[in-house]
């Protein structure tokens, strides 16, 4: 396909070029931004950046507006975003894991009735259960004394929650491909349901389950209203720190844009990284 | 550093938890008689993925439908009165018209872009379709939040007579026009349409992904007879290549639709709502956080679910299609 695509156009250098020049335009705005956040509070309040990047030796560039935003609790912050995001990340997919592969391998009643609802559960929106958690989580703290709400696990469950329908349709996917033959040899030597998934489905189910893994983790990371509701300002995260920022203005561009660069360096890190597994995911249907 | 701690104590326990919790629930099984153990087989490993979803995610949707007819207290029965005062303001009708105007334009204009995006880069050669494709699709990696930052600073509008900072204004004056605070224009419903600019470029990337793996499968054969029988390089692309990855053009168009119906980050941090830019996602929250009103914030939420539905039938039908061709 490729290759006849290439004797079809034949000017390749210019459609490299035409690349080049939407490449340009769908990164600017990052990149003023980007710019912004090295610059002093009072060149980027008095001029655009495009100006800096015209004459970067006679620009004075600085740090300072990083220093400003760790100064204003963006590590906390970013800390705070790692304890919802690796567990939020690490529970649904144990969970799903178990779940599709009871969809997979094992017969009950009325499975394919339950697989269609988890696929329809699919595309309901958050919004529609959060008054209704979060009443739930007051209840509990009335008969349990134990606080959710404003505490991590809080997140960790609704997250959770609403990552299984995928995940578990993702998995089960993927499950469907394991070689059944596999599974009765296993089944002859007398291993148990539960070793078989543990010792053979789930470590033969690692692609699957890094590509749900790297999209779980990106979705959780960029949460906003999951964590404004359920954890809120006790723990700050980084997306309600920044929407604090952007409100503000207080402080110019220059320290809202460090504040949005430093809650992206990791979500871009594991995105470039682990960008083919990802991929993977989408391709595999891995949306929300 | 407490913090940190206890972060790390959670992560472990919870991974040894939730594996113990797995092989209680075993053992439990094991312990009944074989014809029970047979029937009970799969509970154990669905009961706690059920438990979730119906304690976190089922009830709540079926307590939420309830409470769109009751009071803002959600403690008298009101009957439809949730609904017809939605009906009747004219702000909700506003509100439903730019989600429509999202529905008709974002879905489309990305399934476009991706598709452009997607042939151009199928074209200049393995090493540079890479950086190209990275590229593109690096807004996929970035919040809402920050994307709203970045976007909020390029249509950014400085009283007269100080300097120019926004990309936006700085062109427009270059072109001999004055500055606009644009996002407070909704002549024509422009700022959604500005709103709405940021969403394509976060999803173009994943649309291209998409559907440039899509055209890496379509047979060369195909497009070879057409060549061989004279088609021009629009009419291949347009009457054998589209045609053979309608199945993911769909897919794609359904995501962004599904995303672009749940829309409410953008609108919260771009506008916080204002200047007519709401949404049926940003509604809800409205209703909720500023009003209070948990009857009205529940019947934004179901006519938001009511729309949603027949995305689920849509949902469904395509994964029995995939199913069926396995």
């Amino acid at each position: 396909m490729k290759k006849v695509l290439h004797k079809l156009s034949g000017f390749k250098l210019g459609t490299t070029l035409m690349l080049i020049i939407l490449v340009a335009i769908w990164s600017t705005p990052t990149l003023g931004l980007l710019l912004t956040s090295i610059r002093t509070q009072d060149s980027a309040a008095n001029s655009g950046w495009w100006t800096a990047l015209a004459d970067p030796l006679g620009t004075e560039w600085t740090l300072q507006p990083y220093i400003n935003a760790i100064n204003g609790g963006m590590l906390d912050s970013l800390l705070n975003t790692l304890i919802v995001t690796i567990p939020a990340t690490v529970l649904p997919l144990i969970i799903a894991a178990n779940a599709a592969y009871a969809f997979t391998f094992i017969q009950f009643k009325g499975r394919e009735i339950y697989f269609a609802s988890l696929v329809a559960l699919m595309v309901l929106p958050l919004q529609s259960a959060l008054i209704p958690v979060l009443r739930g989580f007051v209840w509990f703290k009335q008969t349990t004394g134990i606080e959710l709400i404003g505490n991590f696990p809080a997140a960790w469950i609704v997250h959770s929650a609403f990552a299984l329908p995928l995940a578990i349709y993702i998995l089960r996917n993927y499950m469907l491909t394991l070689p059944p033959s596999l599974l009765e040899a296993a089944r002859m030597d007398g291993a148990s349901y539960y070793q078989i998934f543990w010792k053979l489905v789930m470590p033969m189910s690692i692609p699957a389950i890094a590509s749900f893994a790297i999209f779980q983790f990106l979705w959780v990371w960029n949460d906003y209203l999951i964590a404004f509701i359920f954890v809120g300002e006790q723990k700050p995260v980084m997306t309600w720190k920044l929407m604090r920022m952007l409100g503000q203005y207080g402080g110019g561009w220059q320290d809202v844009a460090a504040g949005s660069f430093i809650s992206l360096v990791i979500p871009l890190l594991v995105f470039f990284s682990l960008q083919r597994y990802f991929v993977r995911g989408l391709t595999a249907g891995a949306v929300k | 550093m407490g913090d940190i701690i206890f972060g790390i104590a959670s992560i472990i326990l919870g991974v040894i938890g939730s594996w113990g919790l797995y092989w209680l629930l075993d053992r439990a099984v094991r312990l009944l008689p074989i014809i029970w153990q047979e029937k009970l087989r799969a509970v154990s490993f669905l009961l706690p993925a059920a438990a979730l979803l119906l304690l976190v995610s089922f009830l709540p949707l079926i307590q939420t439908l309830i409470w769109s007819f009751m009071d803002a207290r959600g403690k008298k029965f009101v009957g439809l009165e949730n609904y017809i005062d939605l009906f009747t303001s004219v702000e909700f009708l506003g509100i439903l018209l730019n989600n429509f105007l999202w529905i008709v334009f974002v879905p489309a204009i990305t399934v476009g872009v991706g598709l452009m995006f997607a042939t151009l880069t199928n074209q200049v050669g393995p090493s540079r379709e890479k950086i190209f494709k990275s590229l593109i699709f690096m807004p996929m990696a970035i919040s809402f939040i920050s994307a709203a930052t970045i976007w909020r600073f390029l249509y950014t509008y400085q009283p007269e007579g100080r300097p120019v900072i926004g990309l936006l204004n700085a062109i427009v004056e270059a072109f001999g026009g004055t500055s606009q605070p644009w996002l407070t224009i909704d002549a024509g419903r422009l700022n959604s349409f500005l709103l709405m600019i940021i969403v394509i470029w976060l999803q173009a990337g994943f649309s291209m992904v998409m559907l440039s793996a899509a055209i890496k499968g379509v047979p060369e054969e195909t497009i070879e007879a057409a060549r061989i029988d004279g088609a021009s390089v629009r009419t291949i692309f347009f009457k054998v290549v589209v045609p053979q990855i309608r199945g993911t053009i769909m897919s794609v168009f359904i995501t962004v639709l599904i995303l672009v119906m749940k829309i409410f980050d953008i609108v919260l941090a771009m506008t916080g709502g204002n200047f007519n830019t709401s949404v049926l996602g940003f509604d809800y929250y409205r209703e909720l956080f500023v009003n209070s009103n948990f009857g009205s914030a529940s019947a934004v939420v179901t006519i938001l679910c009511v729309l949603i539905a027949p995305l689920m039938w849509l949902q469904i039908r395509s994964v029995r299609n995939v199913e069926e061709n396995r």
